[in-house]
């Protein structure tokens, strides 16, 4: 084929090798019909019968049914905590916590695939991400911790320091055994007691960690695990047998429970919203931001609270900017969580998917331009497509409102100076990603960022040794590291 | 009736970059139980052996420190793992060897294997406890990271044949350096097991070296050799120590002596440490 | 209800477009050069191999593999770089090439055979009408040691005995110590010698190191008028890695982008399996897309590959693994 007989513009295609459907097999995840609820090591009927379900967000199949812990049941479970901690775990010395501990890991290692698949069904996220993501960072997580469980007088919180007692611990339904993870491990380490709430819609991969648990021979009472609906994390919340609450959710929800423990004696940390600005100069390293940005939006369908959901670019290179990213979004793989090759998957629950459209419609009609990817979306299940939003001003809903979704408002700015500004203009302080080649600056821009953690070239990476948390509206306390420690302490 | 089966005996061998080769002086000596019985003929190690050694060590030492810290762990969790297996194995030579009825051998190798635990849990913890950011006055980012020495010479304590090993080798392992260790003279064989099991616990080849010998013999070449960065001489007494250290001082080795009734467990771990701090401008 | 303008992405808005309007830009001095490439985007090797590790995780099954296979092997550049190389030898690769499973003629023959200069005759008449290339390495392959003059000598007489491509090594101690210039001049004067082959110019990355400075060099070369840039000459201790390869392919689709021409990659140098090759046809698809999909701008240069990928086509049609005596070991 000579030039000639090319048109003027041609268009390469990118991703036109099709790939093929690549499964995974669903065949490794047993259920069972329905759950009780784990107090004292076992799996129990909880007492009042009530039931919900809990569907598979990608076909919205019946996965299983999961028992509606009461204040009765949220009663017994905090007993039995109580109980454990008193005659057991507070007695355990550390190096036997640390062996508990590995073994947890070390568990977890071993069944990584069945619980890559339970998470991928139960919560609707590429199958890729449970398995390279979510799965290895929960076993490194109590790897982590398993290590400072006989190190304590190490940590920096003095020569020995001392648990709390019984913590109640509710997680949120976007990375379910990874914040199970983030929850108990530092807790157990700390020689802590637990009774863990997982959200509603995603109980299951908690209740199998309930299995390694039992496997682990994890003495009864240590870890108990309620599943509910927000009636039984309120009353987790106000039992007064537990000395320590530690909530991973909305700041809507997180405010709520600040309020209700202030009476109380009750220790308390709080990991809540975001609005994270992913901040690009004009020296960045220009492929490797758009992957960035792509991830921190797209990862995990935008179901992050650290989600870099705004986009400030430097104005010199903001076209260039755009027309690459849509192009990269356009790329993304989305529909079955169980193909291997899915890049995003489905949209956690009907509720959530309302308030993505909702919030997104704000973005059109307040006048920023909306680019959607193309791609089929799948009739059964809750789908949203990938969708940027451009000349977004600070003043949008779409820039102020956490949407939880697969939704990116781009801005602009400047200088240095006004994008510090514009990413601090928010109530939340989660995270932040700053782009550039220029350390000099990049370090400059963080050290005024109003973010608990900033990322350099990179987004949306986590480590069991890294610290993270929020400031302002996004909640106080750390999780991960040695910092993350001194929320299980009496220090 | 058939006849009584004959038993298999083991060779006990050195542990050099991985493989077991016997001493390249083809050399071994006996060695015997603490009440005088015949336990096993051993690997005599020579001065070519330990060169062979530290070169392993040296060229695996920087891929050993580059591995991240959470894999480091879990390699050295692994090696408890493979001992707990192997546990009574252990016991009965640890028993041979130190002269310990069988309930106090069992409880020295549970000291043991829970120790290397503990060391397991420290490959990502001490940048965090010895290392941090410095407050310097001026637009700076500063901070400072524990890195390791280097290749560590090993001298492991005489008496405690694993115990003492365990806390001598593992302390610098889990710090990123490698090392080369010359056991107990006259009770060898539980460290010569250890090091077996860690061949099958991930350990990239070199990462710790085992030889077995006559101490006096092998200790001034491991103290002059400039290849090796620091040493640990557990295993000699004080008027050795110190000639040792004179040796020593010719390539300004980091020199670990290990003081009576210590009660700090981490002297060791912080013995062949470095610190590596670094600047970085912060401005527009 | 809504006023502001929406649209929805269409598969038209977002491939790699290219201007067939636009030209190269013409390079007037060094320092327009050294400029140009300074302008280029840095490379954060973090990002990149991270990006490369998650394209890894691809899984290619059934049809997309069997099809995957046959092109790939279209893509090969069957080689033989050796000092023991013979006539007899290329002879029996160049049979290989036309034909890679005798029994089985829906199996595509390959690119091109690659020889050192000396060889090429042979390949050429071994070769005869079929639509397999030959290719020569030149240019004081593989170090590139040698004077301007030698180097052009060398092209000529490889282009002379028949290749149609030409495969040279641009001299990297020039491009270490800055005499940019100087390669550029190199590209551009072998460029002329080909006198109508196309011109592949091995970067040898193993050896320029850093990410950075593989991009620079891909810019480089395709500024003085390679058709084709290639990784390595497979005779140093780095060959073709997938994030190399995505540095390149990044640098073929912005080129092509701003200047309307469409550069090829060749990675040769290492890649031994199926899966080697699929993983990079993975990075094709998903940086450059369908125009590169083609032994017209994607080449591997390796000799054991083409075993393996016939070896698991006939895996698939027999469904079962299938020995390596099961092909010649040309």
């Amino acid at each position: 084929m000579t030039e000639m007989d090319e048109p003027e513009l041609t268009n390469s295609r990118l991703g036109s090798l099709e790939y093929d459907p690549a499964p995974e097999s669903t065949a490794i995840a047993h259920f069972r019909p329905s759950y009780g609820i784990f107090i004292d090591g076992r799996f129990t009927d909880p007492s009042s019968h009530e039931q919900f379900v809990s569907l598979n967000p990608a076909n919205e199949e019946v996965l299983a049914t999961v028992a509606q812990s009461s204040r009765e049941d949220v009663d017994r479970a905090v007993a039995s905590a109580r109980h454990a901690y008193d005659t057991v775990w507070s007695r355990t010395s550390g190096p036997e916590r640390a062996k508990y501990l590995f073994r947890i890991a070390r568990l977890i290692q071993e069944r990584a695939r069945e619980l890559a698949v339970v998470e991928t069904l139960d919560n609707g996220k590429p199958i890729r991400e449970s398995r390279d993501v979510d799965v290895p960072l929960s076993a490194a997580h109590f790897f982590y911790y398993a290590g400072w469980a006989d190190k304590l007088g190490y940590a920096g919180f003095g020569p020995d320091p001392r648990p709390i007692g019984v913590a109640g611990q509710i997680i949120p339904w976007n990375f379910p055994l990874l914040m199970a993870a983030w929850k108990l491990a530092p807790a157990l380490a700390a020689g802590n007691t637990c009774v863990l709430k997982p959200a509603e819609t995603t109980s299951l991969s908690a209740l199998l960690l309930a299995e390694i648990l039992q496997q682990a021979d994890l003495p009864p009472g240590v870890v108990n695990i309620i599943t509910g609906d927000g009636a039984s994390g309120a009353a987790l919340v106000d039992h007064p047998g537990v000395d320590k609450i530690a909530f991973t959710g909305s700041t809507e929800v997180g405010r709520l429970i600040q309020q209700r423990v202030a009476p109380s004696q009750k220790r308390l940390t709080l990991e809540l919203g975001g609005k994270g600005a992913n901040i690009v100069f004009d020296d960045a390293p220009i492929d490797e931001m758009i992957e960035g940005i792509i991830d921190g939006i797209f990862f995990n369908q935008g179901h992050v609270c650290c989600a870099g959901s705004r986009l400030l670019v430097q104005e010199s290179i903001a076209d260039e900017v755009l027309r690459r990213l849509v192009r990269r979004m356009e790329q993304l793989r989305v529909g079955d969580p169980m193909d291997k090759n899915t890049d995003v998957g489905a949209i956690n629950s009907a509720a959530q998917l309302a308030r993505i459209r909702e919030l997104s419609s704000f973005g059109e009609s307040e006048g920023a331009t909306r680019y959607t990817s193309s791609c089929m979306l799948p009739d059964k299940g809750y789908w949203f497509a990938p969708t940027v939003f451009a000349n977004v001003s600070q003043s949008h809903r779409i820039a102020r409102e956490e949407i939880f979704g697969p939704v990116l408002s781009v801005l602009t700015f400047r200088t240095p100076e006004e994008a510090v500004v514009k990413a601090n203009n928010t109530n939340y302080g989660l995270a932040c990603g700053v782009w550039s080649e220029k350390g000099s600056r990049t370090l400059w821009v963080a050290q005024r960022l109003r973010a608990g953690v900033i990322w350099a070239n990179t987004y949306n990476k986590f480590d069991p040794s890294s610290p993270f948390g929020g400031v302002r509206e996004s909640g106080f306390g750390r999780e991960g590291g040695r910092h993350g420690l001194e929320a299980y302490l009496d220090v | 009736m058939s006849e009584p089966r004959l038993d298999v005996r083991k060779t006990y061998k050195l542990l050099i970059n991985g493989a077991f080769p016997r001493s390249e002086s083809g050399r071994s000596y006996k060695v015997f139980t603490q009440s005088g019985e015949f336990l096993a003929n051993v690997a005599q190690g020579s001065r070519k052996d330990l060169r062979d050694a530290v070169l392993a060590a040296r060229g695996v030492q920087a891929k050993w420190w580059a591995s991240s810290a959470y894999n480091r762990g879990q390699v050295i969790y692994r090696l408890a793992e493979m001992a707990e297996s192997r546990r009574d194995e252990l016991a009965v030579h640890v028993g041979a060897a130190e002269g310990l009825r069988a309930p106090e051998a069992f409880a020295s190798v549970a000291r043991a294997i829970d120790r290397i635990v503990w060391y397991a849990g420290w490959t990502d913890k001490i940048t965090q406890v010895y290392g941090g950011a410095n407050p310097v006055a001026g637009p700076f980012f500063n901070f400072s990271l524990p890195t390791p020495s280097g290749v560590v010479a090993v001298l492991a304590s005489q008496e405690s044949s694993l115990e003492g090993f365990v806390d001598a080798v593992l302390a610098p392992i889990a710090a990123g350096n490698t090392v080369v260790a010359l056991a107990s003279e006259l009770r060898p064989t539980p460290a010569v097991l250890l090091g077996e099991m860690s061949a099958t616990s991930d350990f990239p080849a070199g990462v710790l070296n085992i030889i077995t010998g006559v101490t006096s013999e092998l200790a001034p070449t491991l103290a002059s050799h400039e290849e090796i960065d620091g040493i640990d001489l557990a295993g000699v007494g004080v008027d050795q120590a110190s000639e040792l250290n004179v040796i020593a001082a010719g390539s300004i080795k980091r020199v670990f002596r290990p003081r009576q009734n210590d009660t700090d467990p981490t002297r060791r771990l912080r013995a062949f440490i470095e610190t590596s701090t670094v600047w970085h401008t912060i401005g527009q | 209800m809504s006023t502001a303008p929406l649209r929805l992405v269409t598969g038209d808005d977002y491939g790699v477009k290219i201007d067939h309007a636009s030209s190269v830009p013409l390079m007037n001095s060094e320092a327009q050069l050294k400029s140009t490439l300074a302008a280029l985007a840095g490379v954060d090797a973090v990002g990149l191999e991270g990006r490369c590790a998650k394209l890894a995780t691809r899984s290619i099954k059934k049809t997309t593999k069997l099809a995957a296979i046959d092109l790939a092997i279209s893509m090969v550049d069957l080689t033989t770089l050796e000092g023991a190389d013979t006539r007899g030898r290329v002879r029996s690769l160049c049979a290989k090439a036309m034909r890679p499973d005798p029994r089985d003629l829906t199996v595509p023959s390959v690119a091109a055979v690659c020889v050192y200069p000396d060889l090429v005759a042979e390949a050429r008449s071994a070769l005869g009408t079929s639509k397999v290339s030959v290719a020569s390495v030149a240019t004081a392959f593989p170090s590139g040691r040698a004077s301007l003059k030698v180097k052009l000598l060398d092209v000529a007489e490889a282009v002379d005995a028949g290749a149609d491509e030409i495969d040279m090594v641009i001299d990297r101690g020039a491009f270490l110590s800055g005499r940019l210039g100087e390669v550029f001049e190199e590209i551009a004067a072998v460029k002329e010698a080909c006198r109508g082959a196309h011109l592949k110019v091995i970067l040898e990355t193993g050896e320029l190191v850093t990410y950075d400075n593989v991009r620079r060099a891909s810019w480089l070369a395709m500024l003085a008028g390679a058709d084709f840039v290639k990784t390595s000459t497979g005779k140093v201790g780095v060959n073709a890695t997938t994030p190399t390869a995505l540095v390149m392919l990044e640098g073929v689709r912005d080129f092509a982008e701003l200047t309307g021409k469409l550069v090829g990659v060749k990675v040769a140098g290492g890649i031994r399996t199926t899966k080697d090759a699929l993983r990079y046809l993975v990075l094709v698809n998903e940086t450059v897309g369908s125009s590169w999909l083609s032994p017209d701008r994607f080449r591997f240069g390796a000799s054991s590959l083409l075993n393996d990928l016939l070896m698991q086509r006939l895996k698939r049609q027999r469904g079962a693994y299938v020995r390596a005596d099961e092909f010649s070991g040309d």
